[in-house]
């Protein structure tokens, strides 16, 4: 089963990647495409990662939006951000996400 | 002697085009590793861990699937999840398409398969300032960046067995950290802040309001339709 899902990924990741290199390399897009397909890293960035952020998994009661002190998830994006922004190092940023969240844990016991 | 020189030539451009993939190999080892850990956990095999890095070789995506595996979720809303998480790779080609017109479709289909979002930053920005260097260095830098995401998928595989839990190390924080990262990246004006913040917001609503495995496309759908409107509107 899992087997068939990695070809169905294979095929769904793969497609995306081709099409626009093969067909459009030798043709020239509409700008109203462009300017709409510049905007879609950004949104489908954001799309995942405010649940990521907001909305902690594995809750008994249902998903809700979880603000409190105790998300470490959200609260360490701080300084992941802090570091991508200032030092535009995309895996320091990733490092000081990953070791804040382990450090958080370890002082509150999550 | 012309095909020692070429040898020369070859050998100093995949030098040029492995070292250009430093930085992200860097990154692909620590989160290959947790994906590996991660897959373990949610009882993935050791060759289906390992076949996903080869054949997908998508990071988020495959991170996600490995959750979604873990919750028990069906092959077909697999599928579709890493098919929404990955239309931005449309994009991605759809921008390096220009600097590429002269290379044979057979090369340009290679090198779609390593297309990624570290791959095509690290090209698109090298591209545009320096012009397209020869086909053996750009391969380079894909063919490491690849194999080094395998690399940390195998070395994830391995110590699965011995982190008997992911969490005090951080390693499931790999991808919403790669995402705040990614995005800032990415982001270039207002108007993209703007549509960051409400394409998260509809993301989050939506999925409030039950709309799972699709809020990320249908978030994704009306912010850039929001956003060119919002341009036009600007301009005005």
């Amino acid at each position: 089963m899992i087997f068939i899902a990695i070809l169905g990924m294979l095929a769904v990741t793969y497609v995306p990647r081709v099409i626009p290199v093969l067909l459009l390399s030798s043709k020239k897009l509409p700008q109203v495409l462009v300017r709409w397909l510049s905007y879609v890293p950004v949104a489908v960035l954001a799309a995942m990662l405010f649940p990521a952020l907001l909305i902690p998994q594995g809750q008994a009661d249902g998903q809700q939006i979880e603000l409190g002190f105790d998300n470490i998830f959200l609260w360490a994006a701080i300084p992941t951000l802090l570091v991508v922004w200032k030092r535009r190092s995309f895996f320091g940023a990733v490092i000081v996400g990953m070791v804040v969240v382990a450090v958080a844990r370890l002082v509150l016991g999550g | 002697m012309n095909l020692c020189l070429q040898s020369e030539a070859a050998r100093r451009g995949w030098l040029k085009g492995v070292s250009r993939a430093i930085p992200i190999v860097l990154g692909y080892v620590p989160i290959g590793l947790a994906y590996g850990v991660l897959a373990q956990k949610a009882g993935l095999s050791a060759l289906n861990t390992l076949l996903m890095s080869l054949l997908v070789y998508a990071g988020s995506a495959q991170l996600i699937a490995v959750g979604l595996f873990a919750g028990g979720a069906s092959v077909l809303s697999v599928v579709l999840t890493a098919f929404v998480v990955n239309l931005r790779h449309l994009l991605f080609s759809a921008a390096v398409a220009p600097f590429l017109k002269h290379w044979r479709k057979i090369d340009l289909a290679v090198f779609a398969y390593e297309l990624t979002d570290e791959t095509f930053a690290v090209h698109a920005a090298h591209f545009a300032s320096e012009g397209v260097p020869g086909r053996a260095e750009v391969f380079a830098t894909n063919v490491t960046a690849q194999v080094s995401w395998i690399f940390g998928s195998a070395l994830g595989v391995l110590l699965g067995n011995v982190i008997a839990d992911v969490k005090p190390l951080g390693l499931d924080y790999a991808l919403p950290a790669m995402f705040v990262a990614l995005l800032v990246l990415q982001i270039q004006d207002r108007v993209q802040v703007a549509m960051a913040l409400l394409a998260g917001a509809l993301s989050v609503g939506l999925l409030l309001a039950g709309l799972e495995q699709w809020n990320v496309i249908v978030a994704t759908v009306i912010v850039a339709t929001v956003g060119v409107m919002v341009e036009r509107w600007n301009k005005e």
